[in-house]
């Protein structure tokens, strides 16, 4: 049904029926709940729902032309808003491709996400101003640039200095199927060695494309890092509350010096791996039906309902993503295509001659096909359709 | 004034040209709304249903279940209600996709003023608009803008057509060349069923060539191999030069198992199951299997894998081609649980939503060849198996009885076994098993 090893216990702290309840053993992450607000509890729900209404919004939007590719990320909005809130405010997010609700919490802009996905750009924020890094698509190369970044922090001495301005940690994003790479072992090599302040979030989504976890690993993905020296630990992944209590909590300690853990966030994704495939040639039904029963808005709803919360705010939430979908659909439709040229503005940081040069050729290239770009509406479009 | 807005087939995959229109899920007149699923289509990799970009109302299908359409040809016309942003977008795309293509039948001396049936009335060849031609270097075929009245445009339904049938229906008489029109429709209000349109191949054209099509002009056609036509390929290169066949016949008065086949119908406990003679044909070579486990086996070069459970496959035709899903451990099934158990794999199979776990881990088939009106064969085994057996037509033939000639019911049991694990004794007495069975089905009993 699940995974071979789906039953190790893992933190959690919301029961399916929306209780909250916490084994002994966790209880400093329920502590760790215990000095949220209501603000927040509703944040969290705004936000999971946001992100889903937003990507069944562009799964459509692909479906209709509008983008190259889409990759959805439904069932796993707890792992995402959850660990997403669980960053501190300095701290710096180095994102695989599935990480929109990760995105929401540290202010991205959702259009700039539609933009990569339509082709417009290769990924329109400034890392710079959100810490959420560029998306990542070659499987696994963000947990060696977020290793290489951990590493500096200590090299710059800004990690457990006790200053909360100035300290910060690291946090990877990947998959299951990632863990499979190179790249992610070699990390969790260095990471452990050199003690940085970091911590990589697996989303066990139970399958890699087509691959199902338990061909991948024979062990459970929370203990990959214990040979190379990361701890690791794993949450339910469709528990918000859980997840942001375990990441708040390894992120706090690496940022205090602790070294890195490795957290596996046990989940499912509901749809496809992108919108290129067709989930119902590789999985069965039964399976997809198990996971819905744990559907985290579900289960963060009753949990609400349960702490009084009324049938008025959810129609709020619903009443905003409809709303949010339709701006997104008219905002994408409305995407103009960029300039050519701009394709090579970014490459190197100043102007370099062989550049230059090829941006010369293609310009010349373009002339040569008479001018016109293709689908670009001509004046006399306006009329159109008028006689019928 | 009325605004009309196009959708154009999306690329769902990544660099994929065209895709197969599957189903409609909408007609003209139809009311639809933004995102509602309006046609399923097929790729090469998958099923897809789009949703529609604009609410409005269908005017006009611009292709037809079963074409094959090229990404970025218009496939619906919509006379949208709301001119929302979004379908201003759209419709701003196709006229620029049609601007540009003007632009460059304007741009060469190169036309052939030769008008062609096009789409839409004003509209030209998606594929000649989308590709832009160097300046006065490559000629632009022969595209014209055409004024044509929508009238003229490809008829999309049927004119006529009273039959009252879902659009699954219609795809599957088409697929099976039965005319809906004859088909006598048992269903709600006169709705076509499957059944319906199942019973009327049966008796049609699907298992036999009804026409003779005229002489063809070119001396040979070429077919790509590819999808499910390769997969087959492969399996039975891969079953036919591994494994060494032997294969091996008896024929068989069936008449008993007719007639039981007849009394499990009128009974009231199999009430709306479907009771085939290939129900008999299973339980007489589950038992059969007890007997002979040989037969029930794997090869893998360092031992033989006996199996003490019976995965079941049957080999089914599908629009798609040839598949064998298995009903697994099969020999714990009663006869009912069986029978509701090979019509679902048949349903399953038929809407072609057999998973890959429902072909996998098989360990024994049989193949129902009698269905297509032919005596016998000899059956391919099916990849990691030892056993199949084909089960012929069942029909009236001369039969001494007694010393006398009777009119019975007779078939022919066709089997093929892999020589490396079955030799020509377990054969023998395994297909002698499952025929003493078919003659007289009380022996389930024993």
């Amino acid at each position: 049904m699940t995974s071979p090893d789906s039953e190790i216990p893992m933190v959690q702290l919301l029961t399916l029926e929306g209780e909250f309840s916490a084994a002994r053993e966790y209880a400093e992450y329920a502590e760790l709940i215990r000095e949220l607000r209501e603000a927040d509890f509703l944040k969290f729900y705004r936000d999971m729902a946001r992100i889903r209404r937003f990507d069944n919004e562009a799964t459509a939007l692909q479906r209709q032309g509008q983008m190259g590719l889409w990759v959805p990320a439904v069932g796993q909005e707890a792992a995402q808003i959850g660990s997403g809130y669980g960053v501190g405010p300095n701290d710096h997010i180095f994102p695989s491709y599935r990480e929109h609700g990760v995105a929401i919490t540290h202010g991205v802009d959702l259009m700039s996400i539609v933009k990569m996905y339509r082709g417009v750009n290769h990924g329109g924020w400034n890392p710079h101003e959100t810490r959420f890094h560029l998306y990542a698509i070659v499987l696994g190369t963000q947990a060696l640039h977020a290793t290489g970044y951990a590493m500096g922090l200590n090299f710059e001495g800004r990690v457990g200095t006790g200053n909360p301005e100035s300290d910060l940690a690291v946090i990877t994003y990947f998959g299951d199927g990632a863990t499979a790479e190179g790249d992610i072992s070699e990390s969790f090599l260095f990471a452990a060695t050199h003690n940085t302040p970091q911590v990589f979030f697996c989303q066990n989504n139970q399958w890699a494309i087509s691959s199902p976890v338990g061909t991948q690993t024979k062990v459970p993905l929370f203990k990959r890092g214990e040979g190379f020296g990361v701890p690791g630990i794993r949450v339910d992944g469709n528990d918000v509350l859980a997840c942001y209590a375990v990441t708040k909590k390894h992120m706090d300690d690496a940022r205090n010096g602790k070294g890195p853990t490795l957290i596996e966030a046990f989940t499912y994704r509901m749809g496809a791996h992108t919108t290129s495939d067709d989930p119902s040639k590789y999985r069965d039904s039964a399976e997809v039906e198990y996971w819905k029963a744990r559907d985290p808005l579900i289960r963060f709803e009753k949990f609400l309902r349960k702490q009084g919360v009324g049938q008025e705010f959810f129609d709020e939430v619903e009443a905003a993503g409809d709303q949010l979908a339709a701006e997104v659909r008219e905002a994408t439709f409305a995407m103009a295509d960029p300039e050519l040229e701009s394709m090579f503005d970014h490459v190197y940081s100043d102007p370099h001659p062989l550049v230059e040069e090829q941006k010369a050729w293609l310009q010349g290239y373009e002339e040569s096909l008479g001018g016109h770009k293709p689908e670009t509406p001509g004046d006399d479009s306006v009329n159109y359709g008028g006689t019928r | 004034m009325s605004k009309l807005a196009y959708f154009d087939l999306p690329d769902v995959g990544e660099g994929l040209t065209e895709a197969e229109i599957v189903s409609w899920k909408v007609k003209p007149g139809d009311t639809v709304s933004v995102n509602q699923i309006i046609v399923e289509i097929e790729t090469a990799k998958s099923l897809v249903e789009l949703p529609c970009p604009f609410a409005g109302v269908v005017t006009q299908l611009l292709a037809n279940e079963g074409d094959t359409v090229n990404v970025g040809a218009h496939i619906i016309e919509v006379e949208v209600s709301q001119l929302t942003a979004a379908a201003a977008g759209s419709m701003h795309e196709a006229i620029g996709e049609a601007a540009a293509a003007v632009a460059d039948v304007a741009s060469t001396a190169t036309i052939e003023e030769k008008p062609q049936p096009t789409l839409v009335g004003y509209g030209v060849s998606a594929a000649g608009a989308s590709r832009r031609k160097r300046a006065g270097v490559i000629p632009v075929p022969a595209v014209v803008v055409n004024a044509a009245p929508a009238t003229d445009l490809i008829a999309v339904v049927p004119s006529g057509d009273q039959v009252l049938a879902k659009p699954p229906i219609r795809k599957l008489a088409k697929d099976m060349n039965v005319d809906l029109t004859k088909v006598k429709a048992t269903g709600f209000s006169g709705e076509v069923t499957r059944e319906d349109v199942m019973a009327a191949a049966q008796v049609a054209s699907v298992f036999k060539n009804q026409t003779t099509p005229e002489p063809k002009s070119e001396r040979e056609e070429r077919i790509p191999v590819k999808g499910v036509r390769k997969a087959i390929a492969n399996a039975m290169v891969q079953s036919a030069f591994t494994a060494p066949h032997v294969s091996i016949f008896v024929d068989v008065d069936a008449t008993r198992t007719m007639e039981y086949v007849k009394r499990l119908k009128a009974s009231a406990d199999f009430a709306g199951v479907k009771v085939t003679p290939l129900l008999i044909m299973a339980k007489a070579m589950i038992w059969a299997v007890r007997r002979n486990p040989a037969v029930n086996s794997t090869w893998t070069d360092t031992e033989i894998i006996i199996h003490n459970y019976v995965n079941f496959g049957v080999a089914a035709a599908t629009p798609r081609g040839l598949i064998v899903p298995n009903i697994k451990d099969a020999d714990k099934l009663s006869m009912l649980e069986l029978a509701m158990a090979l019509e679902q794999l048949a349903a399953t199979a038929r809407e072609g939503k057999t998973t890959p776990q429902d072909m996998q881990n098989g360990t024994i088939t049989v193949t129902n060849i009698g269905v297509f009106g032919v005596d016998t064969g000899t059956p391919i085994l099916n990849p990691g198996e030892v056993g199949i057996v084909a089960l012929g037509s069942i029909r009236p033939k001369p039969w001494v009885v007694d010393d006398q000639i009777l009119i019975r019911q007779v078939t022919t049991i066709g089997a093929t076994f892999d020589h490396r694990v079955v030799d020509g004794d377990v054969a023998s007495r395994f297909v002698q098993d499952v025929a003493s069975v078919i003659e007289e089905p009380a022996l389930l009993l024993d």
